[in-house]
């Protein structure tokens, strides 16, 4: 067994920290105040290649895998832009995977040399009002037109909606009534989010407000045959097949966020006199960052064994799963010990340990919930009867 | 054109910066390491000369094992190949022994442009470039922030900064050109640039390697030899001048009073 990183896995952490350093706290922070797009950032870490890490060579990406792109996204939460700064990378750096997994040579050739420079958005849209954790339940409809299809629907919490030119969406083909069994009839489309047809609002959300998510209502929405990723009635398939590196890339970004607030914390416990003495010399204070720091680095063993398998092609449901839960808690753990470390002053926006505190209980909801990845863990790996 | 760049690994800037209490030479172990910042302009300059003329570029260095980070850097950046001079025995070597080295082993390279940064960021002597000149018998070009190479006609040209403007002066190759940070924009690395620095040849030299006598490297044969050592004072606080009307003169008194106005 070996632990020792790889020299070019540092290289990669010291590259990306060196572009992450000039966007500093104050960046992040006047971005969340305008619910602004982090557009520089975007680009200069497009430019760098960073985004098309693991998009295949071929398709002018860096050929990279999941652990490469996994630290990339580790290191662009861990700077301090956290959330609002990974959430305007993340689907670049993944979420074509269907496509390359799936999708026709044509397609591939299309649009994934526009995404690994950072000039194509593409969003994610599966989540509708009634169908979240149930993906199953979606009833957003595609019709047949000839070669195309008519779509008409909604889709909520469709992230980057407002700023992105398409979205892979998940949409019914055939409705649930029809089907054999629930996970049929689905198909993914790499739809136009093309004004009026489609209608795309913001949510107002409590936190990562640099990036936003959007209500998506599809009314008539003509998407070409062509854009058509893989076969029709297989998208549940192409969709599961991607759960298990995002997780591994969510919980590479929450490790980060969790790193960033233990880093903040630590520094404000060194320096903050209360009672004659810095607060750090606090057991109540200290112990909580020592348990913190351990939980981080226990989940980051778990990410780089979930990651590992994933790009042996090995099976990793129950690593990527276990990275995913145990780095969001362990995230969570380091941002609220940061806000107790920080007192009153946590409640000021001029520290940036409330947004860690939000983003990083986000991480515990979405993309997956917690109990889902108990459900799966009690089903799939203890082999305890389904409980839904 | 056949390349040179030196870089240097150094401790972080803003790492503080201590001698090793046993051999008052600088610490490189207890702190983070870096590319010396300048550095990263001078490996720039030569790629933007090689990405205009051709040819190959080349670091450098000399310095412990972990200086290979140093040189994994710059070939992330896009350099072609590298050599690292690295030997215990050439620990606690000065300028002139370390000059003496590293134009030891440029010279087998036989380069058309040897680049080094103005000065390195821990030591700040900034004699290395002139030792280097000087022991390989080139012309050199300093406080250069353009270069323009002339390879047909065999020249260097650059715009030295000066106090008011620049002044043009030029050289023939082959040629050392020292640079300043306001030559250019380093490049970040790149993922790829990462994944082929892997590949690239790296030759790491011990000095018997090098062809280096024993006595004439290392800390027992420097000619310089650092005595003693002082922390710098901490900085005096500034005088604050407290405006009841009057500010604008009081600040004025100050200014003629230091004589700066
Ligand atoms: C900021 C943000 C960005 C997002 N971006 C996107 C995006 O880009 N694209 C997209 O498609 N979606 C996106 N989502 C949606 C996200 O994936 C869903 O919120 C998530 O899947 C949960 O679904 P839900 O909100 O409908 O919760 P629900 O499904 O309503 O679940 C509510 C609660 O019940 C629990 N629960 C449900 N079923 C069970 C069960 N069987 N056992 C135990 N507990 C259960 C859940 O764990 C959860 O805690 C985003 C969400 C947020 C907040
Ligand atoms: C929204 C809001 C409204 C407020 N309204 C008012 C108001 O109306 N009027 C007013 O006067 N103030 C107000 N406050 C200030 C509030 O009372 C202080 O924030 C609070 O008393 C904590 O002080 P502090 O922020 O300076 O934290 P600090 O004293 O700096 O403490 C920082 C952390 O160190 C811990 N700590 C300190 N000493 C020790 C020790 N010896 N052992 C263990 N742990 C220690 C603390 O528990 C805390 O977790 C408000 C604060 C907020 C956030």
């Amino acid at each position: 067994m070996e632990f020792e990183e790889p020299p070019e896995h540092t290289a990669i952490r010291e590259a990306v920290r060196d572009i992450c350093k000039g966007f500093d706290a104050e960046y992040w922070r006047q971005h969340e105040k305008n619910h602004e797009f982090p557009w520089k950032f975007h680009n200069e870490m497009a430019a760098a290649g960073w985004i098309g890490t693991a998009i295949p060579e071929e398709f002018g990406g860096g050929g990279g895998g999941i652990t490469e792109a996994s630290i990339v996204m580790e290191e662009v939460a861990a700077s301090g832009g956290a959330m609002n700064a990974a959430s305007a990378l993340h689907i670049s750096v993944f979420g074509m995977n269907p496509v390359v997994k799936y999708g026709s040579q044509a397609q591939k050739e299309k649009y994934l040399p526009r995404v690994a420079t950072g000039e194509l958005q593409v969003a994610f849209g599966v989540t509708e009002p009634d169908a979240g954790t149930d993906t199953t339940s979606i009833t957003t409809r595609a019709v047949r037109d000839g070669d195309d299809y008519i779509v008409h629907g909604q889709k909520v919490w469709t992230t980057k909606g407002h700023v992105a030119e398409k979205v892979l969406l998940l949409v019914r083909t055939t409705p649930l009534e029809e089907v054999r069994k629930r996970t049929d009839g689905m198909t993914l489309l790499l739809a136009d989010l093309r004004r009026p047809e489609v209608d795309i609002h913001q949510i107002d959300k409590i936190a990562r407000n640099a990036v936003g998510s959007c209500e998506v209502r599809y009314d008539g929405l003509r998407v070409d045959g062509s854009d058509l990723v893989g076969e029709e009635g297989k998208g549940f398939k192409y969709l599961l097949d991607g759960l298990n590196p995002e997780r591994i890339l969510i919980a590479a970004e929450a490790l980060g966020i969790g790193k960033a607030a233990l880093r903040v914390a630590t520094q404000y416990a060194n320096e903050r006199v209360v009672f004659g003495r810095p607060i750090g010399k606090n057991q109540g204070i200290a112990f909580p960052l020592a348990e913190a720091h351990m939980r981080l680095a226990a989940a980051e063993l778990v990410i780089r064994q979930a990651s590992w398998r994933y790009d042996q092609g090995l099976p990793c449901g129950e690593h990527a799963n276990s990275a995913k839960f145990l780095a969001s808690d362990a995230a969570f753990f380091a941002a609220d010990r940061a806000m107790q470390t920080h007192g009153g002053f946590s409640f000021a926006t001029e520290y940036p340990v409330g947004r860690f505190w939000a983003e990083s209980r986000l991480m515990k909801i979405a993309p997956v919930s917690q109990e889902m990845v108990m459900n799966y863990i009690s089903e799939h790996v203890l082999g305890l009867p389904r409980s839904y | 054109m056949n390349i040179v760049v030196t870089v240097k690994q150094v401790p972080d800037t803003w790492a503080e910066k201590k001698l090793d209490a046993a051999d008052k030479t600088v610490d490189r172990v207890s702190v983070d390491n870096v590319m010396n910042e300048m550095d990263e302009y001078g490996v720039e300059e030569a790629l933007k000369i090689k990405e205009a003329h051709g040819g190959e570029v080349t670091v450098v260095t000399m310095g412990p094992a972990k200086a290979v980070e140093t040189i994994r850097k710059a070939l992330s950046m896009g350099a072609d190949k590298a050599v690292h001079l690295t030997d215990d025995a050439l620990h606690g070597s000065d300028a002139l022994q370390t000059s003496a080295a590293l134009a030891k082993v440029i010279a087998t390279l036989s380069p058309d442009l040897v680049i080094t940064a103005t000065e390195a960021s821990d030591a700040r002597g900034g004699v290395m470039g002139a030792l280097l000149a000087e022991r390989l018998g080139l012309p050199q070009l300093t406080q250069a922030r353009k270069v323009t190479v002339d390879p047909a006609a065999g020249k260097v040209s650059i715009e030295r900064l000066a106090d008011n403007g620049y002044a043009l002066v030029e050289a023939s190759l082959p040629a050392v050109v020292g640079v300043v940070e306001k030559i250019n924009q380093p490049r970040y690395p790149s993922f790829k640039g990462i994944m082929a620095a892997k590949k690239k040849p790296l030759t790491t030299l011990s000095s018997g390697d090098a062809g280096l006598d024993a006595g004439s490297v290392g800390l027992a044969g420097a000619g310089s030899t650092v005595v003693d050592s002082q922390p710098a004072p901490p900085r005096q606080s500034g005088t604050i001048v407290k405006d009841e009307g009057d500010g604008g003169v009081k600040i004025a008194d100050f200014l003629a009073a230091q004589k700066l106005i």
